[in-house]
């Protein structure tokens, strides 16, 4: 299947290469520049690119490039979705991906590739199994490990790869025994210039962070199964249950894993806890516009909005801003012409406003388009939707664990027209 | 052998080699020219130089090649690295192979290195060794010789007792591309392939390809490890043999049969790799062997949606397809297998894997009833969340699936709505999907939104766009006249591009209905004057041309300024002014003959051939000249013929014929290796193929037939007799056999597998028994003949059954069906006693006594060979082993109500264990004797071990398991000293050990019992096997159900005992009984037999309830099985022990759908 992988950065250098079949060498990436110097832009390069004898499948994630090298027919999610586990399966392991970490650690990059894939094929794509394999290198360890000698590869043998449940390692154990769930909740929406709203969704995820010894069987009840309408899960779920009670029945992975994501049922009416007031005028044969933006709260449930984030792409005509706001920071990049408002909470005693003027390059008409904003916000302690979580039980252990559960609205895809 | 032989001793030739290399390596100074690669870097070159022909662009000059002259240039760069590879110190050996890795990593040549890094293949440092096995696959291919020197390593390791390095060592030795080894590899894989740990052989698999890619000669002796693996029933090695037989062999679809129904059943379980390659291989197997589930609707239903595209050939043929399948009126009903392909694949679409998912939506739209279709749309909407890269893949294939099924993604509109900070290439896919899916009512939304589009900071989306609305226009004719409006508008735009864009649209869509709209013609002849862009020039000249009758004023003075700057032009607006100037003389020749003749002129002496070309044929046409005859007379009719409206129509219609998600369908051709996706067959193939195998005489072989056979209630002990002697290679094949037979629950003689390995060692019994299978057969047959009236039906089949058989007897060895025969024969001749054969209706009484008499026979524990008679009528068959000294313990079973609850209350005194506990428990109610290897004969040394959980209770410790133990010495010596040592236990586990066998003589089998208690859970207990030589890792892991002892109750406990275990502790599930699963019988057997659980009384007839403890901490399963109308049940489990609940629901149930 995979033949070979690459690894480009946003310079066009190949860093890193490895090759689970015969060698293929890295000129074959050449078609992949072209394409990219093509496309202008990295996320407009092609996800598949077919050249005379090899088709490459990149995904663009951190700044890198990842090009998957393939010979044969071979159903192209597969391997996008292999890439991006890859991915994920460096963060799990380094915190962050990015070229320098990838760099520093070659080896166990090296090592983890091995692992992940055999003659092309995934073999081990838990991150479970694969820290088991290779350790995660900590700072701790690798002083240790300077000190000692030892390594980071597992001196057990990896009995991950024949169990039953293969996202969980047997003989975990933990002092403090610990479940935390988190429903976090997004809002996609497109308003329209007059403020109505075009299009709204509510997609959520429970990501749960569980610490708990040996091998305990959860069930995650919900007030409210109904508003789930679209759902999925991680491998541990029990489906039979899920469809026949509405109950999450679970031997939980160790540690950090995203249980579900749902996604709320269009029939549901979805508030919008925000509203933007916007104007923003251009005007032919000035090189002055005016432009003004505030942001106030609507439907929250009585909770406050923070983290509200303001982002504008600019049309090419602006060349500068001035701007003054009434809380938070503002920048404008005069030379990608985004505009981004560092608003934080939301007063609604005394809503945030961002108000001033734009330079227009002189001589140019004005910009057919509006610029579309952009925001970012966080509620906390409120799930949009209004999901409830029921009841955690645990079962096939004795202990008592601790258990927590937090509920969170953000912004996803929500973009105001003008 | 000596070709293996010769590979063998290659070796240590090779280490000579070595030793050379390393001499001269203190040399390489003196002389560079003997450089110890110099032979290596030639090797490296001409793999270049076979790549750089691969490769078309010549500048692309590969960096490697920088790399190798590096090298070359500097040949003692790696002397550091050398030396601490020699070194004593696993560290510096660490350091030194992980700055080589780095190296690889980066795409440096590091071949040089590998004479002195292959010497550590055998390090004992853990990590030096996994990075040596990085490099060794990585470099062996260019240095075949040395990497010989590795293969005895992996030899050795294939022998491992553990099955983690056993498969490790499998994995590298396959990945290591030299063909020499080939025969050595092709052992090693078909040893892996009948190894007991599912995980070595899914190593096995994934070995496969590898060698397959490596030679390709192989192929038929790797189909037939595919053919075995193919019947494993683990989930682990599904996926990748799936997997395998796709590189290897995806044509034999015939292999597939046999193991159909039991992938749809594993898939769920299996991982989610596995999943995506095994549901696109159903997908095609599918389309072989059912029938279109749509070729009985209405024509009708499809009109709606093929009038915006017009008449299409291939409809019209599907049309007639359709309407001949009418004509038939042959019902359609849909193969069961394929309903349960589609039910098995559905809860995969909940997958957080978007391949799976994909996977699943192609599998529902190739072969889905169109109402069903809908569910994926769900699905793959969700997956527009995904990131940008999944969502250009998912977008490509809802396009086309949204040409076909346009209702499906309608109630989705709105989340293909587009974004300001979506890609361009997203944009456009959503784009076209809006406007797949644009229809009468929804058009006016999609069209405001598209107004916002054309806005856009984003030219080329904006293009798109525009585009876009052209084909809304010519799809819905109401709107058409608002689109032309809105596109003339766009006329006055400042960009150049987007007006470019709406005049080739707009003259795509004034074709349709020319005369109305000579204004907009007007207002695009004023245009000429500003666009420069050629397409956009070259429309509009040709719209003028085309309709010159309609602007008769302004056509010859546009020409005028055409001719102009006609030598300026591109040349396509050169073609399109010759084009008006022809028309124009044709029609207006009086004021266009001159600009006609300076056109034509100009064109004469073009640089571009084909415009010289155009302007002569034009001349020859149009001006009427002597010679020109014939043609001047029509030259009107061929330049001002009424041309039909372009349809404007996706690019992506069309696309399904490509099987959706695939790499093929993404780029609209043929990729490397694509399968094309079969269309249905017009008849459907005989789907008796799909029946798994049962034992001759029984096997029917069709479904009605068998159905019939189910119903009555004939059966025998399935999982029959264990041989101690268990051959290797027959592994799978048991396994697999035991399945079919728990499915096909006829009567049956678990055959082959033991007696295999038997019958090597008395071979000369084989013709004997040969002759005994023959009456046998005859006396086998007799028994279902009975039973089945259809009985001269089924003939053929048993020709068939019997050529298979031989076929298989050639692969085989023959003396597996004699054997396999011959037991039964020996049962149904002799009075033997069955074990625990099945109640039959109508032998109550006889059960009543012989109950009893069981129950004393089997309290103690220990394995006496007494099998027990409780022989029915004829038809019934039971196993039993007589050679072997197997104690099958007897049991009746389910016992009807009446008899046994008088009869329980006998029988407490008898019983040893169950005086403390409450109700009482019973002794094993069913016994399926179903054996597990504990040992193989391979990795014991000739020493294999068995296991099997007898269902007796275990008198020293209530709280344990029994679990009888079977050695079998294959060896030419004595075995001594044969004892259980250093039990590895989970945390409350424990082990009561057999007592010490002193010795074992070879050839001999000895019996012992041992407890475990696994505290109520499936964790595995791991101790060791010694012997007076060696000692083994092996491991015990129970199924949930021999987990629990039987236990009875009458109907009121039973109710009062549910009552208590409600909620939480209640696992329900929804099932669908399989045809063969439908009377009493059959369902208490195989209930009884995937749980060691007792039947309790119940009034209804239609419910069925089971009780058993836990052993170990007592805890009460209730199971409660209710049967609905239909084939439907419900399946209740009320337990206090959630996992074993769920579990044990899962069990049953699967046991059940077989």
């Amino acid at each position: 299947m995979i033949h070979s992988l690459f690894l480009i950065n946003s310079s066009g250098d190949i860093f890193l290469e490895k090759h689970w079949k015969s060698v293929v060498s890295r000129s074959v990436c050449d078609y992949f520049f072209e394409a990219q110097e093509r496309a202008t832009e990295a996320e407009n390069v092609p996800p598949v690119i077919p050249t005379p004898h090899h088709y490459l499948l990149n995904v663009y994630r951190h700044k890198i490039f990842f090009v998957a090298v393939i010979q044969t027919e071979v159903p192209p999610l597969f391997v996008i979705e292999f890439l991006h586990r890859v991915v994920d399966t460096f963060q799990d392991y380094f915190g962050v991906c990015s070229e320098v970490v990838i760099k520093d650690n070659v080896v166990v990059v090296y090592e983890v590739l091995e692992e992940m894939l055999d003659n092309g094929f995934p073999l081990a794509t838990e991150s479970n199994i694969l820290k088991e394999l290779i350790k995660p290198p900590t700072i701790l360890r690798t002083v240790v490990n300077t000190i000692t000698g030892s390594t980071n590869v597992g001196d057990q043998l990896p009995t991950g790869q024949l169990s039953v449940v293969p996202w969980r390692r047997t003989g975990v154990k933990y002092t403090n025994n610990e479940a935390y769930f988190d429903v976090i909740e997004e809002i996609d929406a497109i308003i329209d210039k007059s403020g109505s709203t075009i299009t709204a969704e509510i997609q959520g995820v429970i990501d749960a962070c569980v610490k708990l010894t040996g091998m305990p069987d959860l069930t995650l009840s919900f007030m409210n199964p109904r508003l789930l309408d679209d759902v999925s899960f991680h491998p541990c779920v029990r489906f039979k249950r899920w469809e026949s009670e509405r109950i999450l029945s679970f031997i939980p992975p160790d540690g950090n894993f995203r249980l579900l994501s749902y996604h709320v049922s269009a029939q549901n009416l979805v508030a919008i806890p925000v509203y933007v007031k916007h104007n923003i005028s251009f005007r032919d044969s000035s090189s002055l516009g005016r432009f003004e933006i505030t942001v106030g709260p609507k439907q929250t449930m009585g909770k406050t909005v923070e983290g509200v984030m303001v982002t504008s792409q600019m049309p090419k005509g602006v060349l500068n801003m001035s701007l003054t706001p009434s809380q938070g920071m503002h920048t404008f990049d005069p030379v990608t012409k985004l505009l981004s408002w560092d608003v934080g909470k939301i007063n609604p005693q005394k809503l945030p406003n961002l108000k001033g003027t734009m330079s227009l390059q002189a001589g140019t008409s004005k910009p057919d388009e509006n610029p579309t904003i952009n925001l970012q916000f966080k509620i906390q302690q409120l799930a949009i939707s209004g999901l409830k979580v029921n009841r955690l039980d645990m079962y096939g252990e004795k202990y008592k664990p601790f258990k927590g559960i937090k509920y969170m609205t953000k912004a996803g895809k929500f973009q105001v027209r003008t | 052998m000596n070709s293996m032989q010769k590979l063998l001793q290659l070796p240590a030739s090779a280490v000579n080699l070595v030793r050379f290399q390393q001499g001269m390596a203190g040399e390489e100074a003196k002389s560079p020219v003997l450089t110890p690669d110099g032979g290596q870097q030639v090797w490296y070159n001409a793999m270049q130089a076979n790549e750089l022909r691969l490769l078309t662009s010549p500048e692309q000059v590969p960096a490697p090649d920088n790399s190798t002259s590096d090298s070359q240039t500097q040949p003692l760069r790696h002397d550091d690295l050398k030396e601490m590879l020699d070194s004593n110190k696993d560290s510096l050996k660490l350091e030194a192979m992980k700055r080589i890795v780095a190296m690889i990593a980066r795409g440096k040549n590091a071949s040089d290195l590998f004479p002195a890094v292959v010497k550590n293949v055998a390090c004992k440092n853990i990590e030096v060794k996994k990075l040596v096995y990085v490099y060794l696959v990585r470099y062996a291919e260019e240095q075949q010789d040395l990497a010989l020197l590795s293969i005895s390593t992996f030899q050795r390791g294939l022998k491992d007792p553990n099955q983690l390095i056993r498969a490790s060592a499998l994995r590298v030795l396959s990945s290591i591309r030299v063909p020499i080894i080939v025969p050595i590899m092709m052992l090693a894989i078909k040893e892996a392939a009948s190894d007991m740990s599912p995980y070595v052989r899914k190593t096995a698999a994934h070995a496969i390809p590898k060698l397959y890619s490596l030679d390709s000669d192989q192929k038929d002796q790797l189909i037939e490890v595919i053919e075995k693996l193919l019947a494993d029933k683990t989930t682990l090695v599904a996926g990748s043999v799936v997997m395998a037989f796709e590189e290897v062999c995806p044509e034999r679809i015939d292999l597939i049969h046999k193991n159909y129904r039991k992938l749809c059943n594993l898939l769920i379980d299996v991982e989610e790799w596995g999943q995506v390659v095994i549901i696109n291989m159903l997908t095609r197997y599918a389309r072989t062997q059912f029938l279109s589930p749509n070729q009985n609707e209405s024509l009708l239903e499809e009109n709606p949606e093929k009038a915006f595209y017009g008449s299409d050939e291939e409809d019209s043929k599907d049309d007639k397809l359709d309407a001949a399948s009418l004509v038939k009126r042959k019902p359609y009903v849909m193969d069961p297998d394929h309903r349960l392909l589609l039910r098995n694949t559905k809860p995969l679409l909940q997958s957080r894997n978007a391949a799976v998912v994909m996977a699943v939506a192609q599998l529902y739209f190739h072969l889905a009833p169109k109402a069903e279709v809908g569910v994926i749309a769900k699905a793959l909407v969700r997956l527009l969340r995904s990131h940008s890269e999944v969502q250009w893949v998912v977008l490509q294939n809802v396009a086309t699936m949204s040409i076909k099924r346009r209702g499906m993604f309608e109630p989705y509109l709105k989340s293909f709505y587009i974004r300001s900070t979506d890609p361009t290439q997203i944009k456009i896919l959503k784009l076209e999907v809006l406007t797949n899916l644009a229809n009468e009512t929804n058009i006016s939304t999609i069209l405001r939104e598209f107004q916002t589009y054309i806005r856009s900071m984003d030219k080329d989306f904006v293009a798109a766009t525009i585009q876009a609305i052209g084909r809304c226009a010519t799809n819905i004719g109401k709107v058409r006249d608002t689109c032309l409006n809105g596109l003339v508008q766009l006329l006055s735009n400042r960009d150049e591009l987007v007006v470019a864009e709406s005049v080739v649209v707009i003259k795509k869509l004034l074709q349709m209905q020319p005369s109305q709209h000579s204004e907009i013609i007007k207002h695009m002849a004023k245009l000429t004057d500003n666009i420069q862009v050629p397409m956009a020039r070259a429309s509009i000249l040709w719209l003028i041309g085309e309709y010159c009758e309609h602007v008769p004023k302004i056509a010859p003075d546009v020409l005028r300024k055409m001719s102009k700057s006609f030598t300026g032009e591109e040349d396509i607006v050169k073609l399109q002014v010759i084009n008006l100037a022809a028309k124009l003389y044709l029609t207006n020749s009086k004021q266009s003959k001159l600009l006609t003749q300076y056109v034509l002129n100009l064109a004469k002496y073009d640089q571009n051939y084909d415009i010289r070309d155009r302007a002569r044929f034009i001349r020859q046409l149009i001006v009427p000249t002597e010679k020109s005859g014939a043609l001047n007379k029509y030259a009107k009719k061929l330049f001002l013929a009424q041309k039909p409206a372009p349809i404007l129509e996706s690019s992506f219609k069309d696309r399904d014929h490509f099987q959706l998600g695939s790499l093929s369908h993404l780029l609209n051709a043929k990729a490397v290796g694509y399968q094309e996706l079969p269309d249905w067959p017009d008849e459907a193939p005989d789907p008796s193929v799909r029946n798994v195998e049962v034992p001759e005489w029984t096997k029917c072989t069709s479904r009605e037939k068998r159905k019939e056979k189910v119903e009555k209630p004939f059966y025998s002990d399935s999982e029959g007799e264990s041989g101690p002697t268990e051959s290797a290679d027959s592994d799978p094949e048991s396994v697999s056999e035991t399945e079919s037979e728990s499915g096909s629950s006829s009567s049956s003689s678990e055959s082959g597998s033991d007696s295999g390995s038997r019958g090597e060692e008395s071979g000369d019994q084989s013709e004997e028994e040969e002759e005994k299978k023959k009456k046998k057969k005859k006396k086998g047959k007799e028994g279902p003949r009975k039973a089945c009236p259809e009985s001269a039906g089924s003939d053929p089949s048993e020709e068939e059954e019997e050529q298979e058989q031989g076929k298989k007897g050639k692969k085989k060895k023959p003396q597996d069906e004699g054997k396999g025969a011959s037991e039964s024969s020996w049962e149904e001749g002799s009075v033997s006693e069955s074990s625990s054969s099945k109640s039959d209706s109508g032998s109550e009484a006889e059960e009543s006594q012989s109950e009893p008499e069981s129950r004393r026979r089997t309290t103690p524990p220990s394995s006496k060979p007494a099998p027990k008679a409780s022989r029915k009528e004829t038809k019934e068959i039971s196993l039993l082993d007589l050679d072997d000294f197997t104690p099958a313990p007897p049991q009746p079973a389910s016992s009807p109500a009446i008899v046994s609850t008088s009869l329980v209350t006998d029988l407490e005194g008898l019983t040893l264990t169950n005086a403390s506990l409450a109700p009482t428990m019973l002794s094993p109610v069913f016994s399926t004797v179903k054996t597990y290897e504990l040992l193989h004969r391979m990795a014991g040394e000739g020493l294999s071990v068995e296991y099997y959980f007898n269902r007796q209770p275990f008198p020293p410790d209530p709280h344990m398991v029994a679990v009888q133990i079977q050695f079998s010495n294959n060896t030419e010596s004595e075995v001594k000293n044969l004892r259980v040592s250093e039990p590895k236990l989970v945390s409350g586990m424990r082990i009561q050990e057999f007592q010490e066998i002193e010795s074992l003589a070879p050839g001999d089998t000895a019996s012992v019992i041992m407890g475990i208690d696994f505290c109520d859970s499936t964790q595995a207990a791991n101790f060791q096997l010694c012997t007076h030589s060696r000692q083994f890792y092996v491991s015990i892991q129970p199924p949930v159900g021999e987990l629990m002892a039987p236990v009875f109750m009458s109907e009121n406990e039973f109710k009062k005992e549910q009552g208590k275990l409600t909620g939480m502790s209640e696992i329900t599930e929804k099932l669908t009984l399989p045809d063969k699963c439908q009377s009493d019988h059959t369902i208490v057997q195989r209930v009884t037999a995937a749980a060691n659980v007792s039947r309790v009384p119940c009034g209804a007839d239609n419910e069925y309830r089971f009780a058993a403890k836990t052993v170990t901490s007592g805890s009460l399963i209730l199971i409660t099985l209710e049967r609905k109308e239909g084939a439907r049940a419900h399946l209740t489990v009320n337990s206090e022990k959630m996992v074993i609940g769920t579990m044990l629901v899962q069990d049953i149930s699967q046991a059940l759908a077989q």
